[in-house]
């Protein structure tokens, strides 16, 4: 059972963690994911203003100046792209640089006044989730749920402007107004993860749980729902991870634990994933290489008075393409398990099944050929290689129709048959 | 939903109306001074070099970029007032095709104008941006995530989202740009059904050898307004030749002298 100052670190945890995700997505998706890391660093002078001018500790008077800060830093970022040459990266850099400069000087400045290392205010740098109260979690959750609230009823306004900007203010939505909200409320995650994981590492809960869940779903809100799960997840999980493991700060581990999805999501998601896309990729590779085994024995084949029969040797068949021997044994082996070829350690031949796999991919390589030659007027020499790549993804319909259009050809721009499908007379 | 042919006709304001245009991107004029008169019921091409202003004659109609001097009148009103009339095809380009969503989910984003602020779209609406797509011949695409549609598709579905806002003036930036044969001629179709319905489309166009043939009227532009009217008149090689001819215009020989004049020697 949690102590009860833990059950408040994990409720505020996993409330940053929701409402960080599902606004880093709209940050991630309108290709500004560093806003988030300015609008922290702001908040540092915010935080140092709120205490010399009050000289409260209590997080009411800090967060109230961090607020500020990140309202006067996001509208000087939409104010200075808009109104300068300056880019918004370089806005964003500059806004960064200048208020956190200013930050440091303010918080050194307070740790020098009498009591005033006392002030526990470096916590807002790195965050200490521990020293979260009650009252705390009940600010964050009244600033958190009224960012959700805005977003649930604007979002079909957040979602067209996040997609395309021009056709919003063409339809008649005041997108200026839009952005400045969308920038507030990033100021509000700011402000909501200042306590629990600071300055420097708020831009990590809105990033990576939007960046992870953008591999998982085609779908703007499936993106906003799983960005905010993630983000959730992280949250609790970083938090239980520092209450039962000694010396462990929460701000790190929800971090830690978020880039542990973004890292696997990166790597499996299907479809946009690293490994699924190499697998991809490799399936690709070597059905191309079966393939072209195949059609090497068509065509020694046919070189041979359409005589099949014959085994074709090992450095025959290397030499019609270069393959390496290792590829070529891999290939081999995968044509035999299908049935395609009968092998042995003197050469190959191709079965019955394998000569009528053979026949399909010459007979679409030539005809896509012709059709070449014929309906584009590329030159005969020009039109070989193009067809190699074509003969391995034109699908059987596609052929036919090229067949069709071409009046049924009997030969290939170089003069060679085109085979029919098995069964039908030639 | 009313449909905007319905709505009383004014019928002496002509579709667009634009008095004395002047826009600037920084110091760099982009549009100079253009009068314009663009009649209803036609299909107009937009005609001029790279960098003439077309996009942004486009833009400055529908109040996307701000005019240093001029107004704007849609059916003899301002724009504001005729916005529910105005559909907008933007340029293919503008938008980042890998965001996640679906064909069907862009082309009912046509109809977010009418719901107004906070109001979702219900299925009613979304039946509407599935048969807009159908208008298109890609109904079957409507869930498919919008990276895997091809260039000439991706076009469709912009098209089908400005025909789910069922407005009275269409502005396309570039409709047939990148498109493939079948494509064209699909769109072509299009607009031409968008004209017998008594619609006006407005459309910046490249190609031009295509003009003659696809467009009733032409407004040939390279920062100035060079010509406007119907294709037999306007469309001719004098007037092109004004307006790509001699890459100089006026406006950039005069800086070209000024600078001339300030080079010691």
């Amino acid at each position: 059972m949690l102590s009860f100052a833990a059950q408040n670190v994990l409720l505020g945890a996993s409330l940053l963690g929701v409402i960080g995700g599902i606004l880093g997505a709209f940050a991630l998706l309108r290709r500004q994911s560093l806003i988030g890391d300015a609008l922290a660093h702001t908040a540092l002078p915010g935080v140092c203003l709120g205490y010399l001018l009050t000289g409260s500790k209590t997080p009411a008077p800090l967060l109230l100046g961090a607020m500020v800060a990140g309202v006067l830093g996001s509208l000087f970022i939409l104010g200075v792209v808009r109104s300068s040459r300056v880019s918004e990266d370089s806005a964003i850099g500059i806004v960064l640089s200048v208020f956190f400069g200013f930050g440091i000087v303010l918080l050194t400045h307070i740790q020098r006044l009498p009591f005033g290392n006392q002030s526990g205010l470096d916590k807002f740098l790195f965050g200490q989730a521990a020293t979260l109260l009650p009252r705390d979690i009940a600010i964050m959750a009244v600033l958190g749920g009224g960012a959700l609230l805005c977003i649930f009823l604007l979002y079909k306004e957040f979602k067209v402007l996040t997609f395309d900007r021009e056709y919003a203010a063409s339809l008649g939505f005041h997108v200026r107004g839009l952005e400045i909200l969308l920038t507030l409320l990033i100021v509000v995650v700011v402000v909501i993860g200042l306590q629990t994981v600071g300055v420097v590492l708020i831009i990590a809960t809105l990033i990576t749980p939007a960046a992870a869940a953008r591999q998982w779903t085609d779908r703007f809100g499936g993106v906003l729902l799983l960005s905010g799960a993630i983000g959730g997840a992280s949250g609790s999980f970083g938090a239980l991870v520092s209450a039962s493991v000694d010396r462990v700060p929460t701000g790190p581990a929800i971090v830690l634990a978020s880039s542990a999805v973004l890292v696997a999501s990166l790597l499996f998601a299907p479809g946009r994933g690293l490994l699924w896309t190499q697998i991809a990729h490799r399936r690709v590779t070597r059905r191309i290489q079966r393939e072209n085994l195949l059609k090497d024995l068509y065509r020694w084949g046919e070189r041979h008075g359409n005589d099949w029969s014959q085994l074709v040797s090992w450095p025959d068949l290397m030499g019609e393409r270069g393959a390496t021997g290792g590829a070529m044994s891999r290939t081999r082996q995968q044509a035999k398990q299908r049935g395609w070829i009968d092998s042995s350690a003197g050469g190959a031949r191709l079965t019955g099944a394998g000569l009528r796999v053979a026949r399909s991919i010459v007979r679409r390589h030539r005809l896509w050929e012709l059709y070449l030659t014929q309906r584009l007027e590329l030159p005969d020499d020009h039109v070989h290689r193009d067809a190699e790549d074509m003969e391995h993804v034109l699908d059987d319909a596609l052929v036919e129709r090229i067949d069709q259009l071409l009046g049924h050809p009997e030969t290939d721009p170089h003069g060679q048959m085109i085979p029919r499908p098995a069964g039908e007379a030639a | 939903m009313s449909d905007p042919l319905e709505t009383q006709r004014s019928a002496s304001a002509p579709a667009v109306e634009v008095h004395d245009l002047t826009v600037a991107y920084g110091t760099q004029p982009v549009l100079w001074d253009v009068d314009l008169e663009l009649p209803e019921g036609k299909l107009i091409a937009v005609v001029g070099p790279n960098g003439a202003g077309k996009s942004t004659l486009l833009k400055a109609i529908l109040g996307l970029v701000e005019p240093i001097t001029g107004w704007v009148k849609v059916f003899g009103e301002s724009y504001e007032k005729r916005r529910s009339w105005v559909g907008y095809v933007p340029q293919r380009e503008s938008v980042d095709w890998d965001f996640p969503t679906n064909a069907l989910d862009v082309v009912t984003m046509g109809v977010y104008g009418q719901l107004g602020w906070f109001r979702r779209p219900s299925r009613a609406h979304r039946e509407t941006a599935l048969e807009c797509l159908e208008k298109v011949g890609i109904a079957d695409l409507a869930k498919r995530q919008i990276s895997r549609l091809s260039g000439g598709q991706q076009q469709r579905v912009f098209l089908a989202r400005a025909l789910a806002q069922n407005a009275r003036l269409y502005f396309m930036d570039e409709p047939f740009a990148g498109v493939d044969a079948t494509t064209e001629r699909a769109i072509l179709s299009l607009l031409q059904g968008l004209r017998e319905s008594g619609r006006t489309v407005v459309a910046v166009h490249h190609d031009l050898q295509t003009v003659a043939e696809y467009f009733d009227d032409v407004v040939l532009l390279n920062a100035r307004l060079v010509a406007n009217g119907p294709i037999e008149t306007t469309f001719n090689t004098e007037n092109l030749q004004r307006t790509y001819g001699g890459k100089l215009t006026v406006l950039t020989q005069a800086t070209e002298a000024l600078l001339a004049q300030r080079r010691p020697g």
